[in-house]
């Protein structure tokens, strides 16, 4: 069974690679019983979409 | 200097495109003098090359995507004289944080676990949250602030940031997931929990 410190690793990995396919459902198991770790997969996207902004604000002219 | 005269804005626009451009290239090499110099370079390159822009909006697209290159440039040639792998204290108390998130168990602690931020588009959209984001950038480690960046900001691809870092992908993906999880606790201690919405 997946430990919710390693689902962190796998989550944050997952931004970076497609995870293979044993990995994947290693975490989606755990990802069904824990909250937490479903909130942490959201706030990883969330952070990517953050940055991709912050570029696109940055470079796009201002009010 | 003449040669604002070459491309169809004022100079006051000019200073404002510059001033975001500094800010950009500043939060990435954490260097005034590095971060001055890649924004010249790139006001340089688009100089030289002054063609018809519609506006200032499309120029400021254009030397945006120069001055992005300008930094990875100013990186590469600083990372043949650092070592990004060394652990600052800063990153070690990072991943103290990290651990001290989880009970014996590897399972969360209750008072860690990772919290609903709600709707990313609501969060986006106020402009008091991205103070917030820019100084927990700004609190992480250079190191891994920087590896962080080239994968997030400049969009490398996680391979190709190793490369250019000359680090394992073991020891990247070990960066990677502290900026980040460094970052997401610094957004949920102050934004996401900081309390209800000031008034």
């Amino acid at each position: 069974m997946l430990t919710c410190k390693n689902a962190t690793r796998m989550l944050s990995e997952a931004q970076d690679r497609e995870l293979v396919l044993s990995e994947k459902m290693q975490l989606e198991m755990h990802l069904a019983l824990c909250k937490g770790c479903r909130n942490y997969r959201k706030q990883m996207k969330f952070l990517r979409q953050t940055c991709r902004r912050f570029v696109e604000e940055s470079s796009k002219d201002g009010a | 200097m003449t040669a604002a005269a070459t491309l169809p804005i004022a100079n006051a626009d000019l200073d404002a495109i510059r001033r975001d451009m500094l800010k950009f290239a500043h939060l990435q090499l954490r260097d005034r003098a590095q971060a001055e110099d890649a924004v010249q370079e790139a006001l340089l390159a688009a100089f030289a090359n002054a063609r018809n822009f519609a506006g200032r909006a499309a120029l400021k697209t254009w030397v945006f995507a120069i001055l992005k290159n300008k930094i990875v440039d100013s990186l590469r040639q600083r990372n043949r004289t650092i070592n990004v792998s060394a652990l600052s204290a800063a990153d070690e108390s990072l991943d103290q944080a990290f651990e001290a998130q989880f009970k014996a168990n590897a399972h969360w602690n209750p008072g860690a676990r990772p919290s609903n931020w709600g709707d990313p588009e609501e969060t986006l959209r106020q402009q008091a949250f991205w103070t917030v984001f820019e100084a927990c950038l700004e609190h992480l480690p250079e190191n891994t602030a920087r590896v962080f960046m080239m994968r997030e900001f400049l969009e490398f691809e996680t391979p190709e940031v190793c490369q250019e870092l000359s680090i394992t992908t073991s020891n990247c993906n070990v960066i990677l997931h502290r900026a980040r999880n460094g970052l997401r606790r610094c957004l949920e201690k102050n934004w996401f929990s900081a309390g209800e919405q000031p008034c």
